[in-house]
C-alpha cells in the first residue's frame, strides 16, 4: 500500500527524521494560508499524488508571492497529473503540500528495501542524489552503497556511519545523518514498511539534514497490526475497479484489454492473461477467486469484472481442487441468471467432478460457451470477444 | 523413494482442530499420510480425528515422534508457528498459511539460522498447496487424485498451477515422484534451488518441472545452479509474460520491481542455463515428454 509524500514524511519525523515546514491544502486559498503560516519568502507547491517524477510532470512549483502559490494550487488542484510512473490517464490530484523552500547544497539518495535474495532490510544509498535509481544504476553505479541488516539485532549505528561516510558526507554532519538513517530504518521496521526512499536527502546550506522528498510503501499483510497506517489509505489514488475489488475481498488488478478474466490461483490467473495474449487476445484483468470458488465469490467477481466497460467476453478458468466442478458450474450458471448477463462467456473448468460440471453448463440454456482446455479456453474467449467487438 | 515425505512419515497438524485444520487433516489421513496427531494449544489431552491433541509442538514430537507438520494457523501467529516447529526438531514443515507479514519471515529465517544446516528444519511455503508423494502421501491442500506416481519432479510457486501440470502429466501417461509448493511470498522457506538440489539427490527423480513466476530473484538462480550442479534435465514455465512492471498480481512475491525479475528475462536467463522452456501453460506437460524422449533416444 502506497501514501502520499505529506503522510510519509510526517511518518519519518515521528522517529527522528528532519523534514521541511509544510502544510496541507485542498484549496488555492488554503494553500497561500499555509505559505503565509509557514513563513520565508520561497515556498513549493507540490501535488500530492501516489507516484514518483512528479517534478518533470509539473506537479511541483517554486512560488515567490501569494499570487504565484494561487495560481499553482489553481493549476493542479482537480486536475488529473500524468507522470512517467501513472499511465497515460494520470492521477487526480486532490491535496497539495505547501513547503518551506531549501537551500540545497547537496542531494543524497537514501532507500531502504526488503531485499529478497539476502532476505533482510537493505539500505541502499548514493551520493548521485535527485536522479531515480534506475538512472543511478544505470549511469553512474559505482556511487551505489548497499548495507544489509541484521534481523536479529537491527541496523547499528556503525552501520549508518559506514553508509554516510561512504557518501562523503563532511565529519560535522556525520551524526545527523547517522539519525536520519537510524529514524528511517526505524521507520520502516516498526510500521511494516516495503519501501521507504528519501530521494532526495539533502545538505542544506545551513548544514541540516533534511528530507526533501519521501516515499512510503507499506506490507499489506500487516496492516491488522497497524491500523494508523491502514487509516492512510486513499482510494482516489487507485483504479477504481481495483477498489471495488479489494473492497470485496477479490485480488484484482485492472489491464486495458476487453476480455474479463475469473480464475482461481494467483499463478493460474497469470497463465491464463499469458494465453489470452498468445492467442492474439487481450485481458482486461487479473483476478484471483481464491482457492475455494463458492458461488458467492464467482458471484462477486462477475460483478468486479463486469464493472469495466471495455470488457466484451468472459473466461472463467477454474482449476477445482477441494470444491468441485458442478459446484463451480452451478454458481456461474446462477451468477448469469442473476445479473442476467448477455455477452459471451467461455468457461473451463479442470478436476474434481469435471464431467457433471460441464453438463450444467452445457445445458444451461445460456450463451456459455464450454471449454476443454486452457488453450482451447483462450482461443475461444479470444474469438468471442473479437465478434462482440 | 520420493523427496521430503513418504508412506512412513509420521506428520503433526498446527492448528489442527480449526476449521480449515480439519478438513484438510481429513483429506490427508484419507489419502493415506501418516497423520499421528495435532497441535492447539489449549486443548491438550483431547482427541480429535482419532489422534491426540497436544498443547506444544515440543510435547507432539516427545509423545509422537512426529518428523513433519503443516501449519494450517492464522497469519497473525503463522511464524511463531513454524519457528514452534524447528524448535521442536520437526525435520520438514509445510505453511499453507496465506498472508503472513514479510518482516515475520525475515525473523523466521533468521532464527533456522541458530541450527546447522544439518540439524535445521527444512521449510517450504508458507502460501503454498504443500507437498506430495503421489501414492505415498499428501501434506498439503491439493486433490491427491489428479497426480500419479512416477518419476518427474515438481517445484512451482502457485498451488493451481501446479495442478494443472500435474494433469496435463497424467493425461500423457507421466507420474510424478514429488510435487513440493514454495509458495508466493518474496520471503519463503524454501527456494527454487534449494528443491532441485533434493530432486537431483533423488533417485527416483528423472527429470524436474520448475514452475516460475515475475517477481524475485529465485528463479534464475535456481537456473544458474542447474547449469553448474544438475545431470537430471530441468523444464520450466514462467507466468505472467503479460503481467504489467510494478503491479502485484496476487502473490505478495508476484511483482517486477528489478531487473532480471520480469517473466520474459526470467525465460532468457533459463534459456541461457540450459533450461528446456515450456512456451504457454498448456505444453508443461508436453515439454517435459519431448525431454524424455529425447533422453531416451540419447
Amino acid at each position: 500500500m502506497d501514501i502520499h509524500e505529506y503522510q510519509a514524511k510526517e511518518l519519518l519525523s515521528r522517529f527522528g527524521v528532519a523534514v521541511p515546514r509544510g502544510g496541507l491544502a485542498y484549496s488555492p486559498e488554503q494553500a497561500v494560508y499555509r505559505a503565509n503560516e509557514i513563513g520565508g519568502a520561497k515556498w513549493a507547491v507540490k501535488a500530492q499524488i501516489h507516484s514518483g517524477a512528479r517534478g518533470k510532470a509539473g506537479g511541483i512549483k517554486l512560488c515567490r508571492t501569494d499570487n504565484d502559490i494561487e495560481e499553482a494550487a489553481e493549476s493542479l488542484l482537480g486536475k488529473r497529473l500524468v507522470t512517467t510512473q501513472t499511465g497515460p490517464t494520470g492521477k487526480l490530484v486532490s491535496r497539495l503540500y505547501i513547503e518551506e523552500a531549501t537551500d540545497i547544497d547537496k542531494e543524497i539518495y537514501l532507500s531502504f528495501v526488503m531485499d529478497r535474495a539476502a532476505e533482510r532490510i537493505v539500505v541502499v544509498a548514493s551520493a548521485a542524489g535527485g536522479m531515480d535509481i534506475e538512472e543511478i544504476s544505470h549511469s553512474r553505479p559505482d556511487t551505489l552503497i548497499k548495507v544489509e541488516v541484521d534481523p536479529a539485532v537491527g541496523m547499528q549505528g556503525f552501520q549508518a556511519r559506514e553508509v554516510a561516510f561512504g557518501l562523503g558526507i563532511e565529519p560535522e554532519l556525520i551524526s545527523k545523518m547517522e539519525r536520519t538513517i537510524l529514524g528511517a530504518y526505524r521507520a520502516f521496521r516498526d510500521l511494516d514498511a516495503t519501501m521507504v526512499e528519501i530521494n532526495p536527502l539533502v545538505i542544506t546550506k545551513q548544514k541540516n539534514v533534511v528530507a526533501l522528498d519521501a516515499k512510503m510503501s507499506f506490507d499489506e499483510n500487516a496492516l491488522f497490526r497497524r491500523p494508523q497506517i491502514a487509516e492512510l489509505r486513499d482510494k482516489s489514488q487507485e483504479d477504481p475497479r481495483e477498489t471495488y475489488a479489494s473492497d470485496r475481498g477479490l485480488a484484482y488488478v485492472g489491464l486495458d484489454g476487453n476480455i474479463g478474466c475469473i480464475v482461481n490461483g494467483a499463478g493460474l490467473a497469470m497463465a491464463t492473461l499469458d494465453m489470452i495474449k498468445l492467442a492474439g487476445g487481450d485481458p482486461a484483468n487479473f483476478l484471483d477467486i481464491g482457492g475455494g470458488a463458492s458461488p458467492e465469490r464467482v458471484t462477486k467477481s462477475f460483478k468486479a469484472v463486469l464493472r469495466d466497460k471495455n470488457v466484451k467476453a468472459i473466461l472463467v478458468n477454474v482449476f477445482a481442487g477441494i470444491n468441485r466442478c458442478d459446484w463451480v458450474a452451478k454458481g456461474v450458471v446462477d451468477a448469469v441468471k442473476e445479473l442476467d448477463i448477455k455477452m459471451p462467456i467461455v468457461v473451463r473448468l479442470a478436476g474434481t467432478n469435471v464431467e457433471e460440471g460441464r453438463r450444467i453448463i452445457d445445458t444451461s440454456g445460456l450463451t456459455v460457451i464450454s471449454a476443454d482446455s486452457l488453450a482451447d479456453a483462450a482461443a475461444k474467449a479470444v474469438a468471442a470477444a473479437k465478434s462482440a467487438a | 523413494m520420493s523427496i521430503f515425505i513418504n508412506e512412513n512419515t509420521s506428520i503433526l497438524i498446527q492448528g489442527f482442530t480449526g476449521r480449515i485444520g480439519t478438513f484438510h487433516a481429513q483429506e490427508m489421513i484419507d489419502y493415506g499420510s501418516n497423520v499421528v496427531g495435532g497441535v492447539t494449544p489449549g486443548k491438550g489431552g483431547s482427541t480429535h480425528l482419532g489422534r491426540p491433541v497436544f498443547n506444544t509442538v515440543k510435547g507432539a514430537v516427545q509423545e509422537t515422534g512426529a518428523e513433519a507438520s503443516i501449519v494450517f494457523v492464522p497469519p497473525p501467529f503463522a511464524a511463531d508457528a513454524i519457528m514452534e516447529a524447528a524448535d521442536a526438531g520437526i525435520r520438514y514443515c509445510v505453511c499453507i498459511t496465506d498472508g503472513i507479514p514479510a518482516q515475520d519471515m525475515i525473523r523466521v529465517k533468521r532464527y533456522m539460522r541458530r541450527y546447522k544446516k544439518e540439524q535445521r528444519m527444512i521449510l517450504t511455503g508458507p502460501n503454498c498447496a504443500g507437498t506430495i508423494s503421489p501414492g505415498k502421501a499428501m501434506l498439503g491442500i491439493m486433490p491427491g487424485n489428479i497426480y500419479m506416481p512416477g518419476r518427474i519432479g515438481i517445484v512451482g510457486r502457485s498451488g493451481t498451477l501446479g495442478y494443472e501440470a500435474a494433469a496435463q502429466l497424467k493425461d500423457l501417461g507421466i507420474g510424478v515422484s514429488t510435487s513440493v509448493g514454495i509458495g508466493g511470498d518474496p520471503i519463503n522457506g524454501s527456494s527454487h534451488r534449494d528443491i532441485l538440489e533434493h530432486f537431483e539427490n533423488d533417485p527416483d527423480t528423472d527429470a524436474v518441472l520448475m514452475i516460475g513466476e515475475i517477481g524475485g530473484p529465485q528463479e534464475a538462480e535456481a537456473g544458474m545452479w542447474a547449469k553448474a550442479n544438475m545431470k537430471k534435465p530441468v523444464v520450466a514455465y514462467i507466468a505472467g509474460l503479460s503481467a504489467p512492471k510494478g503491479r502485484r498480481m496476487g502473490h505478495a512475491g508476484a511483482i517486477v520491481s528489478a531487473f532480471g525479475e520480469s517473466a520474459a528475462e526470467k525465460v532468457e536467463i533459463l534459456k541461457g542455463c540450459g533450461v528446456a522452456i515450456a512456451p504457454t501453460p498448456s505444453e508443461m506437460g508436453a515439454t517435459i515428454a519431448k525431454v524424455l524422449q529425447a533422453r531416451k533416444a540419447a
